[in-house]
């Protein structure tokens, strides 16, 4: 019964649309909008688009959440780590990084360069902290039972440490997902010639709602595929919690 | 043969451990021999869990205080099992770095077999009852064949009925692979039923010892020798006897007139 109630708003708006109460330049039509999503993934603008900026979101992601994910393990596996890593990424993350832009313009300009940078700042801090937390709250008694089996640094690390802090650090991966996609939205509204957020832009000077909503359309997909991996993985990856 | 018997499996002389001003233990020596139950009584804070860690290799102590021959393994309080590794995993784990490392699936799952854990190869830490878990973790310090098995404070979590089904296993696991143990414990009962030299430390120094010659199958309460070593272990962990009035009314508490 959940999906009677938007299917009503949808038909309201149509309605609203064909009797001219909604004007196109305010808001498409959904029929014009599948309509435009139908021609766009036809002459394959989307597709194209869609694909840049997948691979924006990849690289950047990739790049920041591993290095989140490298701080995070060497922060807490040892004292010398985390006092040296924890202060500067505490004062980091509580910059706004949108607000470093104008910075990346001026150090990179408006290539993919700043783009990338930007979704790797984003996606570097809820994993560094997720995980940082995770490895810190390791049951202390556990990591002693296996040191009382003989099992070596690297053996208590794999055994311990990885899957002990793995939950939270999952938790980290999708706030930093999530961030990525958000940055992604960000760096492409700012200067872009090309990827969704370009094909939005373009669309707004033309008044084409009908592809901005399209737009906006597969950027949320996209978030709550990548979600749903995720979810995927800590359901597969914590069984034994059930 | 003889001589092997002869050799203790840990041997502890003029051991001293002190944490900043503190001194936890003054000058223990303790020497447990091949297949001995010895059981290490003592009040909250008496040293007895950090001699116990000494002769684990927890923590870091002299070469010439402690001497241990062969292995020891460990049971904790907790069962301390990894919730991520199954049983069967978590079990053949204190094999990882042994000898028997190829065959260690094989013998964690004979070991659980004989704590009568065979049904749980494959669960899940959490799905386990307290007495299932600390069965688990049993068979995980007995799978290494340990010469020496340190339990520290293992059945005090566990609730009464599952704590005396424990000590048979206990005894029975003993009787098969005649193990030297170490229990830590606070239940002077539990001490007089299993060991065969039970131990009391007072501020870091073995206060006094006893050795309990009875079988174990003869050890009720109500023995002389069981009764009269109850008395003096609680009187020398400062517990004053409580005498008992026959004459006294359980349903109001009073004596009868």
């Amino acid at each position: 019964m959940r999906w009677v109630s938007p299917i009503v708003i949808i038909a309201i708006w149509q309605v609203l649309s064909t009797t001219g109460v909604l004007e196109e330049t305010t808001i498409a039509s959904p029929a014009q909008i599948a309509s435009t999503a139908i021609d766009l993934v036809q002459d394959g603008t989307l597709g194209t688009a869609t694909l840049i900026s997948i691979q924006r979101v990849a690289i950047g992601f990739l790049l920041g959440g591993s290095i989140g994910l490298a701080l995070a393990i060497v922060a807490g596996l040892s004292r010398i780590g985390e006092n040296a890593i924890d202060p500067p990424m505490q004062m980091l993350r509580m910059l706004p990084h949108f607000g470093l832009i104008p910075l990346f313009i001026i150090w990179m300009g408006i290539g993919e360069q700043p783009k990338i940078a930007l979704i790797a700042m984003g996606a570097c801090f809820p994993l560094y902290l997720n995980t940082l937390a995770g490895i810190r709250g390791i049951d202390r008694k556990t990591l002693e039972a296996a040191r009382s089996m003989n099992l070596s640094w690297s053996q208590r690390i794999r055994h311990v440490v990885i899957p002990g802090a793995l939950p939270q650090s999952l938790v980290g991966l999708r706030q930093s997902l999530g961030i990525a996609w958000l940055s992604l939205i960000v760096a492409e509204t700012v200067a872009a010639d090309s990827g969704l957020g370009y094909m939005i832009n373009h669309a707004r000077d033309f008044l084409q709602t009908d592809v901005i909503v399209v737009g906006l359309a597969v950027y949320a997909l996209l978030g709550l595929t990548t979600d749903a991996v995720v979810r995927y993985l800590e359901r597969r990856a914590l069984a034994w919690r059930s | 043969m003889a001589l092997l018997n002869d050799t203790p499996v840990a041997r502890v002389r003029s051991h001293n451990r002190s944490f900043g001003d503190t001194h936890v233990l003054r000058s223990i020596d303790l020497d447990i021999a091949d297949g001995e139950i010895v059981a290490l009584l003592g009040r909250s804070g008496c040293g007895k869990s950090t001699l116990l860690r000494s002769l684990a290799s927890l923590d870091p102590v002299k070469a010439d205080e402690v001497v241990i021959n062969g292995r020891t393994a460990v049971a904790f309080q907790e069962p301390r099992l990894l919730p991520w590794r199954t049983v069967h995993q978590n079990v053949a784990l204190a094999l990882l770095n042994t000898s028997e490392r190829k065959s260690r699936f094989d013998l964690a799952e004979q070991t659980l077999a004989e704590v009568g854990l065979s049904e749980k190869l494959g669960a899940w830490p959490l799905q386990l009852s307290g007495g299932q878990a600390q069965r688990v973790s049993l068979a995980r310090a007995l799978v290494s064949n340990p010469g020496l098995l340190l339990l520290d404070e293992p059945f005090s979590a566990l609730d009464a009925l599952t704590r005396i089904e424990m000590h048979q296993l206990l005894i029975d696991l003993w009787r098969r692979h005649s193990m030297a143990v170490l229990l830590v414990t606070h239940d002077v009962d539990e001490a007089l039923a299993l060991a065969d030299r039970v131990l009391v430390l007072d501020e870091g120094r073995i206060a006094r010892s006893w050795s309990i010659t009875l079988p174990r199958s003869d050890r009720a309460p109500s023995q002389p020798e069981i009764a009269r070593a109850r008395g003096e272990v609680l009187a020398s962990l400062g517990v004053k006897p409580v005498t008992v009035n026959p004459q006294r009314n359980p349903l109001n508490n009073q004596g009868a007139a």
